[in-house]
């Protein structure tokens, strides 16, 4: 293959940095204190039937910290997603192993409890998908099913999860209107509302943008950095500009596997993979 | 000026097309004849089924009409009253033939409503169950098995209702006659079953994965999603199948004239299942076949019939426009 200049750079960058063999990731730079780990993954596979999902993840993630997770179409990364709060057993004949712990409990474990994970593991979908109920009773579907039934408490919760969705200027008159009449957008940022509102740790965005126009992309991603913090966010995204702006950290994945996993501004300039490399430049995927 | 024929000067580029791209005139008057005779005929066969409903509409009522008729206003009124409001039914009577229909109208309601109240519940589990619970498999079996039962003949439900389950009910419920409500509105219950399943596993169905999703996201558990989201949201679809379910039982002839035991009365003490009933359909059928035609008793039954088509048009109305909603929301 031809030596292309851009990667003849980077290997002369790499030559500077300390690195690890590749087989034992990278992780001296950027590594998570044991204690703000909030999900570990340690070998864990998920097959659907005899399918393979994603294969033999090792990795961790930082609570309070934006994650990105890349690669190509079919590669795994929503399916890994989907393994955090369990959405995948509604696919029959799914089947894990190896170890995902969130806050220290293995989600795979027989005894966690489904309901009480994804209270706290909430999700985001790619399509916006509210309820086709009023606004108000979209974000307080979540903390209703909780028993909460003060009209105040409902009240005070809604306009809250509003406003820290950004949402709360533009609907404030509308509460009791369809949520079905609000553009694709605003359905986006009720949905991250509506997860607000059960106050979750965990939120996991499945490409939350990639059926929005730039502009209400932008607001997504403003509200990302918002929720930072506050909330650990791991968000799937197609675009790798966008893990670019709003990631602490990216994870490539590709047919099925963790690639590698690094802070984000290290990935995307002197990636250690030369897989990573050329996805991110654009040479496939 | 330019020339038009500039415009379809061949170039080398045209040159390599290998089917021309304009036609002769004879073709194109060819193609446009064509189109003309097809869409005609397409718009005679749509309009050849309107009109039969239009017609049978005009036919009822003009047969139906000369009931009320009658020396002034005044008369017509009060015999209008008294068809809906008495409940003697004696069109043969020699002297006094009384024409009070309203026991027949609520011996229709009746074995209706209690069919309903058979068929929805379980129309409406089995629904829920078809769409959330089962396997692809077993609901790629079990639907179209109950559609079987909507394509079973009336007539054959109709002997089993006398065969089988009018004995079955004397002996064990202990019934002085088999052939009664219960009888009709079990039979009938089994015959709007498969409509109202069917209709109703539909627009559960038709309900989103992702809203699903969202729900079992939210930490929902499964009966939580389908009480809560699933079942507002397939909801006019759901009242649909139920109106749908009524309209099949309230037209229902074979069956109630065969299994309902035919007296016009209304049963007393309401609740009182085991009493026989006549319903509006059956009383056409069983007595428009030897009435002698222009009689009142004729133009009487006509005026059942023309009843019977308002009940139905206005259900069906409704149900137009509750499935007109589920169509909406799934665009």
């Amino acid at each position: 293959m031809d030596a292309i200049p851009k990667r003849s750079n980077a290997t002369e960058r790499r030559g500077g940095v300390q690195i690890g063999s590749p087989k034992s990731r990278p992780h001296t730079e950027s590594a998570i204190r044991p204690e703000k780990v909030i999900i570990r993954a340690s070998g864990f596979s998920l097959f659907y039937g005899e399918k393979m999902g994603v294969s033999d993840i090792t990795m961790e993630i930082e609570a309070g910290s934006v994650t990105a997770i890349i690669g190509p179409s079919g590669c795994g990364k929503s399916t890994f997603l989907r393994s955090i709060n369990r959405m995948n057993d509604l696919i029959p004949r799914t089947r894990a192993e190896g170890l995902l712990a969130v806050g220290g409990q293995d989600v795979y474990d027989k005894r966690t409890n489904l309901v009480n994970l994804r209270r706290q593991v909430g999700m985001v979908f790619q399509r916006p998908n509210p309820f086709a109920k009023s606004i108000y009773d979209n974000i307080s579907y979540g903390p209703r099913l909780q028993g909460i039934r003060s009209r105040t408490k409902l009240n005070a919760i809604v306009q809250q999860c509003l406003e820290d969705a950004a949402l709360w200027e533009e609907v404030k008159e509308d509460l009791h209107k369809s949520a079905l009449a609000l553009s694709g957008g605003q359905q986006q940022r009720l949905c991250i509302a509506r997860t607000l509102a059960n106050k979750p740790k965990v939120i996991l965005m499945d490409e939350p943008c990639s059926a929005l126009d730039p502009l209400a992309t932008a607001r997504i991603e403003d509200l990302i950095a918002a929720l930072k913090g506050t909330y650990t966010i791991v968000i799937v995204t197609h675009n790798m500009q966008q893990a670019a702006r709003v990631s602490d950290r990216t994870a490539f994945f590709c047919l099925g596997k963790l690639i590698e996993y690094d802070l984000t501004d290290k990935l995307f300039t002197n990636p250690s993979e030369k897989s990573t490399e050329d996805y991110i430049t654009g040479r496939f995927g | 000026m330019k020339k038009r024929s500039d415009h379809s000067m061949q170039t080398d580029a045209a040159a390599g097309f290998s089917r021309p791209l304009r036609l002769s005139a004879g073709q194109d008057l060819r193609g446009y004849l064509t189109g003309r005779a097809a869409r005609t005929l397409l718009f005679i066969t749509a309009f050849v089924s309107v009109a039969a409903v239009l017609l049978i509409f005009v036919f009822v009522v003009r047969e139906a009409v000369p009931f009320f008729k009658s020396t002034d206003a005044a008369a017509s009124l009060s015999r209008l009253k008294e068809f809906l409001t008495r409940t003697q039914w004696f069109p043969e009577h020699e002297a006094h033939p009384e024409y009070g229909v309203l026991a027949i109208i609520v011996g229709s309601l009746y074995v209706t409503v209690v069919s309903l109240l058979i068929a929805v519940p379980i129309g409406l589990l089995a629904a829920v169950f078809l769409s959330d619970i089962a396997s692809f498999k077993v609901r790629q079996i079990c639907k179209p098995v109950i559609e079987i039962l909507a394509a079973i003949p009336s007539v054959a439900y109709g002997v089993f209702a006398v065969m089988v389950a009018a004995p079955w009910l004397q002996k064990h419920l202990g019934f002085t006659t088999g052939t009664n409500a219960l009888n009709a509105s079990l039979i009938l219950s089994i015959m709007a079953l498969p409509t109202i399943l069917s209709v109703a596993e539909d627009s559960l169905s038709a309900v989103g994965r992702d809203i699903r999703q969202a729900s079992y996201g939210l930490g929902a558990t499964r009966a939580e999603t389908m009480i809560r989201v699933v079942i507002p949201a397939a909801g006019s679809g759901i009242l649909a199948a139920v109106i749908l379910g009524m309209m099949r039982a309230i037209g229902e002839t074979m069956v109630v004239w065969m299994a309902s035991g035919n007296a016009a009365q209304i049963p007393s003490p309401w609740w009182d299942l085991s009493q026989s009933v006549r319903t509006m359909t059956a009383t056409i059928a069983g007595e428009l076949g030897e009435v002698p035609k222009g009689t009142t008793h004729y133009h009487s039954l006509f005026a059942i019939g023309f009843l019977l088509l308002i009940f139905t048009f206005t259900l069906n109305l409704i149900s137009e426009s509750f499935l007109s909603r589920v169509k909406r929301r799934q665009r």
